[in-house]
This record gives structure tokens, sequence and C-alpha cells, in this order.
């Protein structure tokens, strides 16, 4: 147990692993949904502490990894025109599109600014009325009704040369898509805490009950993993399927109800293609109609997009939890930090990442029983 | 991005017909909107994203948040130089090179902030 003293309090994190060791009786593999659930459990080395029958599969709760390489494209494309100031995340600058980034976009003298809130991209557009001010809206439930509310003030303020890039993503319909994967080894889930601190846990009860796996809901330190992993594992061992709160702390029932309002205003459910995975239907949300005006993509007809992702990239699989990232060939080797093959390599909450930066470091055996086992990249490390 | 930082609203004023506050997340201070929890108060503690407050908290699980996010260096991670980090993730060495090594990778580093700027200097 050589990351435990790590822990905010070792002692709990103790209780709370011996209670996971005494509980579980077979094996069982949980899904985290959420990218920064991954980045705790491999920076505290959490799938190692806890017992062998326990699984713990990386999900595809990471937006940066997950915004389509066409999205990417487009928004290079627009970011490129020189009547545009175009706002983004911070995580978004070096993910790569078909070719290049949008830090090389700046490079080449494309406007590219950062900031911290879609307001401060409302901001901009109200201080520049001579050029067109574009966010690239992307993001899970939580990001959404920051991004709504933005919108809904633009019209309200009568800001007309600010638009949405928008390419939302919604969880539940990817644990569905999961579920009914035949190749889907998933027995729970640790549910993502702060997309269900705005939107409740409504949807939730319908998909364990319909697929007989537990959902826990669970927040993002080490000590709330564990205690998901706690409650999921209790429910597995009992036969149990229902929708438990591990973190009771930031999330209610009912959610944000003001958000959801918002957001069910300003967007409209529609078919979203995820990187790497292909379309899910009802996964993502659009601008409705009402809000066109302020819609990038109708804004800017942006044609002749023609994408090309890197054949040895496996991020789709990494993110539906079939390999681990370190079986991708490439890990390491040709993908690195510095030079992305994929998203799930560049972005803070990527699977790739978090391997890259933790795991490698890490030269305890790996379980026979873990498929990490069946490669062995740790030589090939340029630290060791 | 998807991080939530806990914030203090420190103080609470109207801007364009929208509420927003000043929020203290733990030494670097940010503009948030309001418009989803109206009836959060000076003083009282909310998980912000994106510069919006979702949900409150309370003081002590806000409080141990923080601690932990600023240990890892995650504040650094939310509120730093975006354009540097991604420059130091694009150039930047092996970041376990040597302990000197001044990258957002480092969970050992975040320091001293100021206008939600976290200086080289701090992160030393
Ligand atoms: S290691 Fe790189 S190439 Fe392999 S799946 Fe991850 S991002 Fe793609």
């Amino acid at each position: 147990m050589k990351y435990i003293e790590e822990f905010q309090d070792p002692e709990l994190a103790r209780r709370l692993l011996d209670d996971i060791h005494a509980t579980v009786t077979r094996p069982w593999a949980l899904m985290e949904v959420c990218g920064g659930q991954t980045h705790t459990i491999i920076r505290h080395g959490i799938d190692q502490l806890l017992p062998d029958q326990v699984e713990l599969i990386h999900g595809p709760g990471c937006p940066v990894c997950v915004t389509p390489l066409e999205v990417i494209d487009k928004a290079l494309e627009i970011a490129s025109r020189p009547d545009v100031i175009f706002c983004s995340f911070g995580d978004m600058l070096r993910v790569p599109g078909t070719g290049r980034d949008l830090f090389q976009v700046r490079s080449e003298g494309g406007d590219v600014r950062v900031v911290y809130s879609p307001l401060d991209a409302l901001k901009i557009a109200r201080q520049n009325p001579g050029k067109e001010v574009v966010f690239f809206g992307i993001g899970f439930e939580t990001t959404a009704p920051p991004n709504a509310m933005t919108v809904h003030q633009a019209r309200k303020l009568g800001i007309r040369n600010f638009s949405l890039l928008v390419s939302h993503v919604r969880v539940p319909p990817a644990i569905e898509a999961i579920m009914q994967s035949p190749s889907c080894r998933v027995q729970g889930f640790l549910a993502a805490g702060h997309v269900c601190s705005v939107m409740g846990m409504g949807e939730y009860p319908g998909l364990a009950a319909r697929h007989r796996v537990p959902i826990v809901v669970t927040g993002f330190e080490p000590l709330d993993i564990l205690e998901g992993v706690r409650h999921a594992v209790r429910q597995l061992e009992r036969g149990e399927h229902t929708v438990d709160n591990a973190y009771a702390r930031a999330v209610r029932p009912e959610g944000n109800p003001a958000a959801i309002a918002m957001l069910e205003d300003v967007f409209e459910v529609t078919d979203r293609a995820w990187r790497g995975i292909g379309v899910i239907p009802d996964s993502g949300w659009r601008l409705s109609e009402r809000y066109r005006e302020h819609d990038a993509e109708h804004r800017f007809s942006v044609t002749d997009i023609t994408t090309r992702e890197p054949a040895e990239c496996r991020s789709g699989e990494v993110l539906q939890g079939l390999i681990k990232p370190n079986q991708c060939e490439a890990f390491g080797t040709t993908c690195t930090p510095r030079n992305p093959l994929g998203a799930t390599m560049v972005s803070s909450e990527g699977a790739c990442a978090a391997y890259y930066l933790y795991r490698r470091l890490d030269l305890t055996p790996v379980r026979a029983t873990d498929p990490i086992a069946r490669t062995a990249p740790l030589e090939a490390s340029p630290v060791v | 991005m998807c991080l939530a930082v806990p914030g203090r609203v420190v103080e609470i004023a109207e801007e364009n017909g929208t509420r927003m506050a000043t929020v203290d997340f733990g030494g670097v201070v940010k503009e948030v909107c309001l418009e989803y929890l109206p009836d959060l108060q000076v003083g009282e503690y909310a998980i912000v994203h994106v510069g919006f407050a979702l949900q409150r908290l309370d003081e002590e699980s806000a409080k141990q948040t923080l601690e932990l996010f600023a240990q890892l260096g995650m504040l650094q991670e939310e509120f730093g130089d975006p354009w540097e980090q991604a420059a130091e993730a694009g150039g930047a060495p092996w970041p376990f090179e040597d302990d000197e090594s001044d990258t957002v990778a480092d969970p050992a580093v975040v320091g001293p902030v100021d206008g939600g700027h976290v200086s080289r200097e701090a992160r030393q």
C-alpha cells in the first residue's frame, strides 16, 4: 500500500479499503465514467490498492477527448478567419485536428483566446463589435448550462456578433450505449458527480433497472472514489442494482433545477458523434431553433472538411474501456503528450495522459489477471 | 475542464441584470455568475465550474477539497496561464526527469497566487 500515505485521510482510506477487501468474494468490473475520476485513480494508484477481484474500467467521460475530429477541424477553420476572435477553454489548444491544432492556428496569426468562463467570451464580443466572436462550446452536463446561459445573455443583451460552436454531450445515453455493446464487461458504474450536481439523479434509476447494474454517484477525490467502489461492490455482492449517492455533499437528487430549465430552453437533444466511438443516439445537445442565429455552424458555413484520424490511434477502444492506454502500440513511443496522436493523450482528463504521467513511473508488477500485463511498455520508458 | 472548484462568495453585485459574485478559490479571485444559485449569500461556499456557481457546498468539505486541489497542483491547472501550460506540455522535457521540472504535471506545484495567475516563481 505504498500510495495510501498520500491520501488526505489515510486512516479513513484504510478503513474503506479494508471494508472493500472484506466484502468482495468474486471478480467485479466497475466503470468510472468521468475522466477526472480516472486521473484520481491512476494518480493515487487506487486500482492497485483494491482487491484483485475489483477491476476499474476507464470510461468515456472526457469532453475534450470525445469532441469529434470534424468539429475540431471546423473550429480550426473558423479560428483561422481574419474576422474572427476564437475563444476556447485552455484544454482544447493542443487537441489534434487533421494536421494541426488551435495552438498552431494562433502561431499562424489566428486570433485565438483562452477564457476561463464563456461569459468572458461574451465580454470580448461586446468589446469588439467589428469582429465575430466564436466560443467553442464543448463539455458534458456540467459545462452545458454555463454555455446555455451565455447564449441566453447574448440574446437578451442583443449581442449579435457572438456565436457558439456546439459539441455538448450527455452521459446517460453513453452509459446506455456502453451497456448495449456486445463486448461490454461493465457490471457497475461510478457516475460522474458533478454532472449529477447539475442534472440530479433522475435519469439513472431507469438505466440501473434496465441493465441490472448498480450506479453509484461518485465524487472526484481519492476518498470519494473508494467510497463509490465500496457502495458498488456491496450492491454487487448482494445482487442489488439501484442508484446510490456517495457524493451527497455536492449532489441533490433533483440537481440544479434552474440550470436544467435553461439547458432545455437553449438546447435540444440530438444524436452526436463521439470521437473514436461513433454516433450515439440522443447523446448530445445542439442549439434550439430559437437560438439559431448564435450557432457558429449556421453562421459560418464550414464545408469541405476532410478528416483524417491517425490509423494507429486506439483511443476509441480506450474510451469504451476495451483496452487500457498502455496496450496501444503507439503509447509512449510515437504518441506522447508532446506529440499526441489522439485527444486522450492531450486532455488533462484523458486516460492516455493519466497513464503517461503516473503509471509509467510505477514499476510494481502488474497482476497477471490484469489486461495491462499483456503489454509491457514499462521497459521502453525513457525514464526507467 | 470538467473540474469544478469550491469557492467562497466574497461579494455580490448585479451586472447587466445578472447576479454576479466575487469568489475566492483559496487565494485566486474570480468573477462568478450566480444565476443558477440565486440565493447564495456572501460567506457561503459553492462548487464553481467555468465561472458559474452550480451547487452549494458546506464549508468544511469546501475547505478540504481546496486544500487537496492545492496539494495536487489542480488549482494551478485550473487557474494558471493556459498558453504557458500548453507550450510546456508541447515542448517541455519529460516531466519527471528531474525534481526541478516546472510543468503542470508536477503534483507538488502550487503556490501563492495573484490576480488569477500563478507565477512561475511561486511554483519552484
Ligand atoms: S496512446 Fe496515443 S495513439 Fe494510443 S490510444 Fe492513446 S492517444 Fe491514441
